[in-house]
């Protein structure tokens, strides 16, 4: 109708807007392939090393320790035998369990201690809130080393020294704040009217967690979850100071590669493999929250 | 949105009264000036716990830091010295590592920095298997950082079967010794390689989050895209190219597995945390190494400050 009215200048509008936006689009699609192969080959360039890790893991010794590199030799599952202790008999599998033990029971208490936190954090927060928020940020900027000493010796005189149990109670305090923040972010997309609904039922604190608050936020606590798994299985410093040999876990297992033992390439790399492996799962599953856990809540 | 921001305003100039006087408030009212430890015993355990495990071990180490104190001498404890700081200051060991935790954050945060702001914009188009570079350049970040280490050791770096010598093999090009000849730059391109997709996650979700009208509004005003990027995506980008450097910065200036992988610390690549570990491991000094766990965290200290900043930001923003 409006064109009807006044056909000629809206109509010369919309051709020179048309033609603009087409030259724009054009020129963004162009713009587009460029960047798509730009962005495919450094993508591939990063990726790289992990696939050459993969692939070398899948090579005999011989193979995988040539100059130039041979690509397509034979594959083979021996570095992985030769890392489960085929010939010398030391079975990664210890420190690997060692390694579940700490990240996944960690894991756990971090998310039980963290649920009830976010949620006087943010669904009745308490007064001052944020300062409670940015205390728990900050003790995650106190370097591992500014309490590793104390640590150390505390474990030295109580007889804690090697014991999984004071490494997993030491992961827990490493991720809560993480994860307070993380839960927090996800209590505070809820709507507050459910919890008012709740609370007219007469639903406790207990059970408005259990059964309004949990079910909602199942995804988030996955996400959180896993990205805490993550930086317990990763742990090398105190892993190295607090353990030696009962409670070794998997990353101190691995710097028993650090030094070289002649052809021993596709075992390195199958151990590295291995031990990644976890990661990499939990990783790719938790891709989409990955950079929320990662600045600590404060991008989604 | 008031119910995040309204209860510790309310609550603090009303809190005793208002509870018994006024029967009538709202629903919501009731609900979240219901003050005292009910609130507050959610949040108890989380907080004992990390004081306990966070706060007091610094306690210690500080006073430690102050006491002579060699686990190989127990008869020598005593208390009140300022020799570790002075050591930590005064050894040209200690100053040189000092220097490479400063030289090895800096350079591998502005890198990386600069090239996950690259790869975000490109990531940030439309083309085809998006979906699939992204997760390629999530990778690097995904492997355990000692299993990274030890590839780029054994698998790239080394001289005789390392990828980089085979590659310059084909091209007709020297072998170098990478980790014996470049200990420095060897540590910091493996940890370019690792920190890199982290700050391009941070920073493609930035650039995600530019508001989409004020884009479109530019666009129908004309803008080029070179003046888009400058006048609207580098504004909005600035916080998170601060938090990328920021949280970057305190990973990297942590970093532990790398070293202690790669060169063991020698060859003029030890850290501070290397340093402290080793002072703590091998020599049993554990004054000293308080002292120089105490110099990192006034390190961390300065750049947290400018971190929190940034993060209250974001975070005020968010929840506006």
């Amino acid at each position: 109708m409006t064109t009807a009215l006044a056909p000629a200048p809206s109509k010369l509008a919309a051709q020179r807007k048309r033609s603009s936006a087409e030259g724009r689009r054009l020129g963004s699609r162009r713009g587009n392939i460029v960047a798509g192969i730009a962005a495919w080959a450094i993508g591939i360039l990063f990726v790289f090393p992990v696939f050459y890790m993969v692939l070398t893991s899948l090579h005999s010794e011989v193979n995988a320790s040539t100059n130039p590199p041979s690509f397509f030799a034979p594959l083979t599952l021996d570095g992985y035998r030769e890392f489960f202790g085929a010939s010398s008999g030391a079975s990664p599998w210890p420190p690997l369990i060692n390694s579940a033990i700490a990240s996944i029971f960690s894991t756990i208490i971090v998310i039980l201690l963290a649920i009830p936190a976010a949620y006087a954090l943010s669904v009745r927060p308490i007064k001052k809130w944020t300062d409670a928020m940015f205390f728990f940020l900050s003790t995650k900027m106190l370097p591992a080393v500014a309490g590793l000493l104390p640590l150390y010796i505390f474990a030295k005189y109580l007889g804690l020294l090697d014991n999984i149990n004071y490494l997993l109670i030491l992961y827990t305090a490493m991720n809560l704040p993480i994860a307070v923040w993380m839960m927090r972010s996800f209590l505070a997309d809820i709507p507050v009217e459910l919890f008012e609904a709740a609370a007219l039922d007469g639903a406790g604190l207990i059970r408005t967690l259990r059964s309004v608050i949990v079910p909602i936020i199942s995804p988030g606590i996955a996400a959180t979850s896993l990205i805490c798994f993550i930086f317990a299985w990763n742990e090398l410093l105190l892993a190295n100071t607090l353990t030696s040999v009962i409670a070794q876990t998997a990353p101190v297992f691995l710097t028993s590669f650090v030094t070289s033992q002649g052809l021993f390439l596709a075992k390195v790399c199958a151990a590295a493999t291995a031990v990644s492996l976890p990661v990499l799962i939990a990783g790719f599953a938790a891709q989409d929250k990955l950079v929320q856990g990662l600045s600590l809540g404060a991008v989604k | 949105m008031a119910t995040t921001t309204a209860p510790p305003l309310e609550s603090a100039t009303t809190r005793p009264s208002k509870k018994d006087k006024e029967p009538k408030a709202s629903f919501s009212d009731r609900w979240l000036n219901k003050q005292g430890w009910a609130r507050r015993v959610p949040l108890l355990p989380a907080l004992v716990f990390i004081i306990i495990l966070t706060q007091i071990p610094f306690l210690a180490t500080l006073i430690i830091s102050f006491m002579n104190w060699q686990a190989n001498y127990p008869n020598e404890i005593a208390f009140g010295t300022l020799n570790n700081y002075v050591t930590v200051f005064t050894d040209p060991a200690l100053r040189s590592s000092v220097f490479f935790t400063v030289l090895l954050t800096v350079t591998v945060v502005i890198v990386s920095l600069a090239l996950g702001l690259g790869i975000a914009l490109l990531l940030n188009r439309n083309f085809f298997g998006r979906g699939a570079v992204r997760t390629m350049m999530i990778t690097p970040f995904l492997v355990v950082p000692v299993a990274a280490a030890l590839l780029w050791k054994h698998a790239i770096y080394n001289p005789v079967y390392g990828l980089l010598n085979g590659i310059l093999t084909w091209l007709g090009g020297p072998q170098p010794d990478w980790i014996t000849d470049f200990p420095r730059l060897a540590i910091e391109v493996q940890l370019i390689w690792y920190w890199t997709p982290f700050m391009t996650l941070i920073l493609l979700a930035g650039l995600q989050s530019r508001p989409g009208d004020i884009l479109e509004a530019a666009a129908v005003d004309g803008a080029n895209s070179w003046q888009t990027f400058a006048n609207i995506t580098m504004p909005h980008m600035r916080r998170y190219l601060e938090l990328g450097g920021l949280l970057g910065s305190i990973y990297v200036l942590q970093t532990f597995d790398t070293v202690f992988v790669m060169t063991a610390g020698s060859l003029g690549t030890a850290n501070l945390p290397y340093t402290v570990y080793e002072t703590l491991y091998s020599a049993q000094d554990y004054g000293l190494a308080s002292a120089q766990g105490v110099v990192v965290v006034v390190f961390s200290i300065a750049i947290a400050t400018f971190l929190l900043r940034t993060v209250s930001t974001l975070f005020s923003e968010e929840t506006r």
